[in-house]
């Protein structure tokens, strides 16, 4: 069972679909003990981090998802839902996430030339860094996959797995041990994507 | 690097996908549901859905359409027709769809961009506009094409962004449903005047129309078109290999 985390934060109906068209037992929950008895657990999350780590904060499942993950239970951030599992965002202010992953949430507009658009949206193409991720498992170095954002992921290359280019090299997708992160939409990203839920449904 | 969109237009009535030329003249293509499949797994990085009902009862078959293709469609899908409130925003978006494109509506009252845009994000506010040449100058126009606003196209569309509009599609009354390419000009205009992503619409003939978009207007973001894809005179595998062929980025 994979427990979607519903705090309030965006539409979870795609997201949902896309993992039953992967054959994915799912629940959409805001349930401390439906997060506790899943397998692996999903946090989504579209909109400013600030209001979305307030209601992580709020609810209590913050420090739920935190205590899971850190106990070894399979965790994926999705959008807004990786940038929150890092130790903080400069987006509007200073802000704190969950701080499971090192790193800070920047503006891409620090990096990238003034004559790339923002937010950063479209199909863009996954550069592989490091050795090929079990969340890879597959697709292929160079697939394209479906971004919308105005923020990245500073972090280190050891966390590091997949970046795009956009004017600089963004983070595209992160992994520590048991917790990955995709600033990209898996649930939009068509067959690349379902792939990508799919290795991350079967990892043991 | 971010590739070049192909987005296939899908306008539905009761039901139905329809196609009209110059707006008017409508033709029945194929069930909704089907063909937006069909696009997505044959290379479509996008989809429209533009809903050409009136009454409240085709306006429910409508969104049963769109909850049905997000159930089966993993590519972004965006819905526009009849979007007049934040409630109709909250009706298509519960719906899964994951932008919502106004036109009259905002044109009625500019106050829904800033609403839709702090309620929801700018990434999910798509501003559509009908654009018609008069007397040498963009016009803006209103019902499909009916009624000539006055409103200037451009300023228009700045303060569309100014208000928060995420993406702008421009749609050339002068070129839709000729086929004799994208309107070169004026989607030029509108990329040196915004800096948010531009959709083409509105002339697509043949696969050489797209690849003298992107050629000529470097900054587009995307094409889109209708009914060169619904009677498969264009498949989008076809011309995104001939994208690929002339260095356009494409997601293959």
């Amino acid at each position: 069972m994979i427990a979607i985390v519903d705090y309030g934060v965006g539409n979870l109906f795609s997201l949902r679909s896309s993992l039953v068209a992967s054959g994915a037992e799912t629940i959409i929950t805001s349930d401390p003990d439906s997060i506790r008895n899943a397998d692996k657990i999903i946090l989504p999350g579209v909109g400013a981090f600030e209001d979305a780590a307030r209601k992580l904060n709020e609810t209590g499942l913050g420090d739920v998802i935190a205590s899971e993950a850190k106990s070894g239970k399979y965790l994926m951030g999705i959008c807004l839902g990786m940038q929150l599992l890092f130790d903080i965002s400069h987006e509007n202010g200073i802000f704190k996430g969950l701080g499971l992953i090192k790193g800070e949430v920047r503006p891409i507009s620090d990096i990238i030339p003034r004559s790339f658009k923002i937010p950063h949206i479209g199909w863009n193409s996954l550069r592989f860094e490091g050795p090929k991720s079990p969340l890879f498992k597959y697709i292929n170095e160079y697939d394209c996959v479906y971004f919308v954002h105005s923020y990245y992921a500073d972090t280190s290359k050891d966390t590091l797995i997949a970046t795009t280019e956009y004017g600089a090299d963004l983070t595209a997708a992160v992994a520590k041990d048991n917790i990955f992160g995709c600033q990209f939409h898996p649930e939009k990203s068509g067959n690349v994507g379902l792939n990508i839920i799919k290795a991350f449904m079967e990892m043991k | 690097m971010i590739t070049k969109r192909i987005i296939p237009c899908l306008d539905v009535k009761n039901g139905r996908v329809v196609k009209g030329i110059n707006f008017n003249n409508v033709n029945d293509v194929d069930t909704p549901v089907k063909l937006a499949e069909y696009y997505s797994s044959n290379g479509a990085d996008e989809l429209v859905f533009y809903d050409i009902t009136a009454s409240f009862e085709e306006r429910k078959i409508f969104t049963d359409i769109i909850r049905e293709t997000m159930q089966r469609v993993f590519i972004p899908v965006t819905v526009g027709g009849g979007i007049n409130t934040v409630g109709d925003f909250e009706r298509v978006l519960s719906c899964g769809a994951d932008k919502v494109s106004v036109n009259s509506g905002a044109l009625k009252n500019p106050q829904l961009i800033d609403e839709a845009a702090k309620l929801y994000g700018s990434q999910c506010v798509v501003l559509s506009v009908d654009i018609k040449r008069v007397d040498g100058k963009f016009n803006v126009y209103l019902n499909g094409g009916r009624i000539n606003t006055g409103k200037e196209a451009i300023s228009w569309i700045k303060e569309g962004v100014s208000r928060g509009a995420g993406e702008i599609v421009v749609n050339s009354i002068d070129t839709d449903g000729v086929k004799k390419g994208f309107d070169l000009e004026l989607t030029n205009e509108v990329c040196e005047a915004v800096n948010v992503p531009v959709i083409a619409s509105g002339g697509a003939g043949c696969a050489d129309d797209f690849i003298n978009l992107f050629k000529t207007v470097p900054k587009v973001d995307a094409g889109l078109a209708a009914s060169i894809f619904h009677f498969s005179e264009l498949k989008i595998a076809d011309l995104k290999n001939k994208m690929k062929e002339n260095d356009i980025p494409v997601r293959i």
